[in-house]
């Protein structure tokens, strides 16, 4: 946001803001996770420990909340005060589950409150968090109503990986320091790869990436393909599929369905957060 | 008993002498006071060299109570700077005269706080060596920071507060500052000296100076309430529910109008006592700071109770639960305790047997800023340990590194305070000059109508010549 920008494109930002939000995306990397498929065996979460150099730090700080978790799978026991007998009855189902990672929301809560602007929204449709610039005043994780924001409380690099483990690092991404937020990226080094192949092909701009050219992590070994990931705009990827069937929109702060079938749903969407996540709800006999 | 503001009788001579007298030879219990303080700061200077080496880990912030006392203190301590912005300024274009012998050390408690304040969000940050990432400074990137976000509106609202209230402390200091020039020797006198700036009495000088300070009191209003409000908006700019409140401005600013009152009663009791101002700073105006501070309590609780009222009948569920939540959880016991001594114990403030006792009133203040103090403490961390998601909803209790950091900034403050009350005049010389001046005029029917300068500018000069004679 240079002033030599603001001159240039002062017309844009001022139009820009009457339309609110951002226009001129190359692509949306949009998500659908099917929670009937979920069967909740963490694979995804060990994958994106793996791919995005997560830190692991240990029982005592994570049981204090101090985990890097960017894609946690959370449990969910059905209505606890039913009373003792009830609770049994439903619980043999076993818990719910959710994987929850950054919900990438078109109209992020994080993202107006960083005071260094540290987390932006990309072209790409990714809400992104500069390690760099990021100061550390995790005003970011407290506007999240996800609560998906991570913050490095210690230098966990200095016992999250003990020689020789220091080798299974992915050099694609960096290894952050104490003092910096950090959440789910929808895998963008992942991303920027198969950007770069696509340039190589000669594709550039708006669509470039094909649908199936990259997977992110988690989708990668999800056991059951619980997760969809893909490009929104292109109508004919999997991920605007599976929204389209299930009639969510983005855009939108509640979705009007045709009928009970369709299972889709964003969390917490009526906070008018436009995430680019979405869920289908599990089919249950109870 | 008591039932003047002052003693309109008092030589002018003897005011120039009692509040010379309260800014030299420091006692034993000066200097021990000082030590308590530096051993104050120590605490917090320790825990903080070792956060600043560890990470924020220790401070037991977790996910996700991302902040915790650090903000909390941090608005108790600007919210600590308002009263004194409220005596010097609002108090001064009304025309109440009896905030003059006690603005003084209000004003300097303003500036000494923000100083204070200014510290926690230093503290808080992660990575508090690229702090100055917040100022719009000139960068060959081009990157600035992000005008939307309300920690940079923070960051300019506190400086401008800051940099204005000390100018207008000094300002107003001026023909004090001379007076101490005229009556001291050594590295007082170079220091007053230059501090003074040729300060001589003169009609011109005085002209100049009701003008200047009357300005700097009109800009000073509403950058205080501004302030003030902008700090709400930390919170009030949030989607989180208990942050995400309209009344926030309103009710942070009555908080801190409060809880500084609180503050300078406390101050009052002990700056009268150790420095024998009974003349000055008199049960009578005690007595108005008391009914002040009362009238703010009740908007104060009138604020909360329509915050209250309006998340019950809103029927927003999160809200309403987080509002359940913070009246029967976990932190219920600081929630009905900073509501038992925010809207009950001021009543004591409404007795007048009570509030002329001054170890009643003193005890009553701290336990009132101790109200307040919870009061930060209950917006920031409910919402935080209960917010819209509920697989994030925990409990916590801050560890000893932030105690310890909260602990010092008292020393902090309390070390500055303590240099301010031997380097400067805590009781503003010229003005109960003119208090007594006027108080004289109005016993002897002469009547109102001599706010004017000429007046009071003669009054004072008449002084410097008293003092000269005797």
């Amino acid at each position: 946001m240079s002033l030599e920008n603001i001159l240039e494109n002062w017309s844009k930002y001022r139009k820009g803001h009457e339309e609110g939000g951002y226009h001129e995306y190359e692509h949306m990397w949009g998500m659908a996770i099917d929670l009937d498929k979920c069967t909740g065996c963490n694979a995804c979460s060990v994958a994106c420990y793996a791919e995005n150099n997560l830190a692991v730090v240990g029982e005592e700080k994570f049981s204090k909340g101090q985990g890097m978790h960017w894609l946690r799978i959370e449990r969910y026991w059905d209505e606890p005060d039913l009373g003792e007998d009830k609770v049994n009855e439903y619980q043999i189902h076993g818990a719910s589950f959710i994987p929850m990672n950054c919900q990438h929301c078109n109209a992020a809560t994080c993202e107006p409150v960083c005071p260094v602007a540290a987390t932006y929204h990309t072209p790409d449709g990714l809400n992104a968090q500069v390690y760099n610039r990021c100061i550390g005043s995790r005003y970011c994780s407290n506007n999240c109503p996800y609560r998906l924001r991570y913050f490095n409380f210690f230098s966990y690099y200095e016992d999250s990986w003990p020689e020789p483990l220091q080798m299974q690092l992915n050099p694609d991404i960096s290894v952050r320091d104490k003092g910096v937020m950090e959440k789910c990226t929808f895998c963008v080094q992942r991303i920027r790869t198969a950007k770069d192949d696509a340039a190589r092909d000669d594709r550039r701009g708006p669509g470039a990436v094909k649908d199936g050219d990259l997977k992110t992590a988690c989708q990668q070994s999800c056991a059951t393909q619980a997760i969809f990931f893909g490009d929104l705009l292109d109508k004919d990827s999997a991920v605007s599929k599976v929204w389209e069937k299930h009639e969510v929109a983005l855009g939108k702060s509640s979705q009007n369905k045709s009928n009970p079938d369709k299972r889709g749903y964003r969390v917490l969407e009526g906070l008018n957060t436009d995430p680019c996540v979405m869920f289908l709800e599990r089919v249950r006999e109870v | 008993m008591h039932t003047k503001d002052i003693n309109e009788n008092l030589p002018w001579s003897q005011i120039n002498k009692d509040v010379m007298r309260s800014m030299m030879n420091p006692r034993k219990a000066y200097w021990v006071a000082i030590i308590v303080c530096i051993a104050m700061i120590s605490c917090a200077v320790a825990a903080e060299v070792y956060q600043y080496n560890v990470g924020m880990g220790p401070a037991n912030l977790n996910w996700p109570h991302m902040w915790d006392l650090y903000i909390a203190t941090f608005i108790f301590w600007i919210g600590m700077s308002h009263p004194g912005t409220l005596l010097s300024a609002i108090l001064h274009i009304i025309h109440a005269d009896w905030r003059k012998p006690i603005y003084r050390f209000a004003e300097a408690m303003t500036t000494f706080s923000l100083m204070t304040a200014g510290l926690f969000p230093v503290i808080h940050i992660g990575r508090l060596w690229n702090m100055y990432w917040v100022l719009p400074y000139y960068s060959d990137r081009g990157i600035w920071p992000n005008f939307r976000s309300p920690l940079v509106w923070d960051a300019f609202a506190i400086s401008t507060y800051l940099t204005s209230s000390a100018l207008f402390l000094f300002i107003g200091m001026i023909p004090d500052l001379a007076i101490c020039r005229d009556n001291t020797t050594g590295w007082r006198r170079k220091l007053y000296t230059i501090l003074s700036l040729g300060w001589r009495g003169d009609d011109r000088q005085w002209r100049n100076f009701r003008r200047t300070y009357l300005l700097m009191a009109c800009f000073l209003i509403p950058l205080a309430v501004s302030v003030h409000s902008i700090v709400s908006s930390d919170f009030a700019m949030s989607v989180m529910p208990g942050w995400h409140v309209t009344t926030f401005p309103p009710y942070f600013v009555a908080g801190a109008l409060y809880s500084g009152c609180a503050a300078i009663m406390t101050l009052f009791i002990c700056l009268r006592y150790f420095f024998r101002l009974e003349d000055y700073m008199t049960i009578p105006i005690l007595v108005k700071t008391a009914k002040l501070t009362f009238a703010i309590a009740m908007v104060w609780t009138y604020l909360n109770l329509i915050e209250f009222a309006s998340i019950w009948y809103g029927h927003n569920a999160v809200d309403k639960e987080l509002l359940i939540a913070k009246f029967t959880g976990a932190y219920s016991p600081y929630f009905w305790m900073m509501l038992f001594i925010g809207s009950v114990v001021p009543f004591t403030l409404a007795s007048e047997k009570l509030r002329t006792h001054l170890p009643t009133m003193l005890v009553v203040s701290l336990v009132l800023n101790l109200g307040m103090w919870l009061e930060r403490w209950m917006i920031v961390t409910p919402t935080l340990s209960q917010g819209y998601h509920p697989f994030a909803f925990d409990v916590m209790w801050p560890s000893m590194i932030q105690w310890a950091i909260v602990f010092g900034s008292f020393g902090w403050f309390g070390l500055l305070f303590l240099i301010f009350v031997k380097v400067f005049p805590c009781v503003s010389m010229y003005e109960v000059k003119e208090m007594c001046y006027h108080r004289k005029r109005e016993a002897m029917g002469v009547g109102h109508g001599s706010h004017a300068a000429g007046g009071a500018a003669g009054a004072v000069t008449a002084s410097k010549t008293d003092l000269e004679g005797s």
